[in-house]
């Protein structure tokens, strides 16, 4: 079970990565993720890769869609995080 | 020291991967230099044994200097290697200097040996432009390279290719510059920030230099088709459910693997143009457009893509693009594409009318992926949909050539299980 604000951490740790030059202490949780970071679909599997590292938690293609915002993010992993080990 | 950008007169030598008495194998990486661009693994292009590091890590360095003493594998005919079919020689002569004492044999002496003959006037605009005169091949009388030549050379590869400064020169003082190389004390590094803005400024230079030569001298025409990619997505699709998210595979690298197979059927588009002929490549090195944040663009080539399984190009692709952002590529990558392929992705536009990068002959554009009407059989339905395009140079290959190239993609594409 990994805590929302530790969900939270990895995201942001992952995205800064991915694109270190953005602000990420700024970004809205509501902002859309993939235009605001300006992340193609090469930064978005490396995102779904760096979280199935951090947190244990392969997100299929099928539900990318659940990763619309950091804030999305965070709410879809922890129901993930809570439903079970590993899953 | 190996001229990695037409802008590049110095480079800072980071750390050395091998030391005396190593054996070294063409394509090894044996150090990691600094440019004002990027970070680049430095391969060398000859076999042999490592004699002796002549700079130290930390030393800024100009292009040209001897970063080390190799001795040439035995027997080995060192000169033709040297330059091979390539559009940026310049690092292999450079970056493995003459076997110089050990082996005065004359079987051994390499290509930065040989004196170049250049008229005044090439001399001086290689010298305003930063082209390196070892990489050149002259045209003129005795092989002299003339101020076409040195034009010519300008509009290498966007990346990186055309050579800097007076590397042969230097090479061919090679003994005497030695001990004297490492002198210049380690730079006072710039801020980080004033340093990225001069790369980006750098970079722009350097593509729109080669993009100017190009439009210039490059007779293009450019056709397009509309790919149905409905079998290929949902092949994909199914795919990718089954494997962990490290393994699965993106659509970018599909169209890759389609056009390294389709370049095969239609070799015309495959190759550089060079003294006034088509080359043609055997290999199919494909320049991948990476764009980089937070602006600018590198093609690093994706070397062999037309013999690497789809698992394996997709790995391949993975690694360069990661490689091409944090700015750290290979010599090798450099300038060695045979053609560029850039692709759009799914937030582009639909259609690119590619501008080909001197000396290849031709770049395939991807658009944007998206849903459109797709008319088949008599009825319409919603079908995913790729814009593909073709810029070809007209000196090489003629429209009817590329249209089959474009049918050759349509037609793999159907079949991705197949790829």
């Amino acid at each position: 079970m990994t805590t929302r604000e530790q969900i939270r951490e990895a995201a942001l740790r992952v995205l800064g990565e991915i694109a270190p030059e953005a602000d990420l202490g700024a970004l809205d949780p509501a902002a859309p993720l993939r235009e605001t970071l300006d992340l193609d679909s090469m930064d978005f599997l490396n995102f779904v890769v760096g979280l199935l590292e951090e947190i244990g938690i392969d997100v299929p293609e099928s539900e990318y869609g659940q990763l619309s915002s950091l804030g999305a993010c965070i709410e879809y992993l922890a129901a993930r995080s809570a439903s079970g080990p590993g899953a | 020291m190996p001229s990695l950008g037409a802008d590049m007169e110095s480079g800072t030598l980071l750390e050395w991967h091998v030391k005396p008495g190593d054996v070294v194998h063409r394509g090894d990486i044996v150090a990691r230099v600094d440019t004002e661009k990027a970070e680049i693994e430095v391969e060398i292009f000859h076999d042999g044994v490592v004699e002796e590091l002549l700079v130290t890590p930390g030393t800024k360095v100009p292009v040209g200097t001897p970063l080390a003493r190799l001795r040439a594998a035995e027997g080995a005919v060192v000169a033709p290697a040297a330059r091979p079919e390539a559009p940026a020689p310049p690092p292999r002569a450079v970056t493995a200097p003459p076997p110089a004492p050990p082996p005065p044999a004359a079987a051994a002496a390499p290509l930065a040996l040989r004196r170049l003959r250049v008229s005044p006037v090439a001399r001086r605009i290689a010298e305003e432009r930063g082209i390196d005169l070892a990489g050149i091949t002259g045209t003129g009388p005795d092989g002299a390279i003339t101020r076409a030549d040195v034009e010519r050379a300008a509009a290498a590869p966007v990346t990186a290719a055309a050579p800097a400064a007076p590397a042969a020169p230097a090479a061919l003082v090679a003994p005497v510059t030695a001990p004297a190389a490492p002198a210049p004390p380690a730079p006072t590094l710039a801020p980080a920030a004033a340093r990225a803005a001069e790369r980006a400024r750098a970079m722009r230079r350097t593509i729109g230099a080669a993009m100017a030569r190009s439009k210039r001298e490059i007779p293009h025409y450019y056709l397009s088709m509309r790919l149905d990619l409905s079998h290929a997505l949902r092949w994909l699709e199914a795919e990718n459910a089954r494997r962990p998210a490290p393994q699965r595979i993106l659509p970018a690298a599909l169209l890759l693997r389609a056009t390294a197979l389709a370049l095969r059927e239609v070799p015309e588009l495959n190759g550089f143009f060079r003294d006034d002929a088509f080359q043609p490549s055997e290999a199919v090195h494909l320049g991948v457009a990476v764009a980089l944040r937070p602006a600018g663009l590198v093609a690093p080539a994706l070397h062999d893509a037309d013999r690497l399984s789809l698992d394996a190009l997709m790995a391949a692709l993975r690694d360069l693009v990661q490689r091409a952002r944090s700015g750290v590529l290979r010599s090798s990558e450099l300038g060695e594409a045979t053609i560029t392929v850039t692709s759009l992705g799914d937030t582009g536009a639909d259609l690119v009318y590619g501008v080909i990068h001197p000396p290849q002959v031709a770049m395939v554009g991807f658009g944007r992926v998206h849903e459109e009407p797709w008319a088949e059989n008599g009825g319409v339905g919603a079908r995913p949909v790729v814009t593909a395009s073709l810029a070809a140079d007209h000196r090489a290959s003629d429209g009817h050539r590329g249209g089959l190239f474009l049918a050759a993609l349509a037609r793999l594409l159907l079949h991705p299980e197949a790829l």
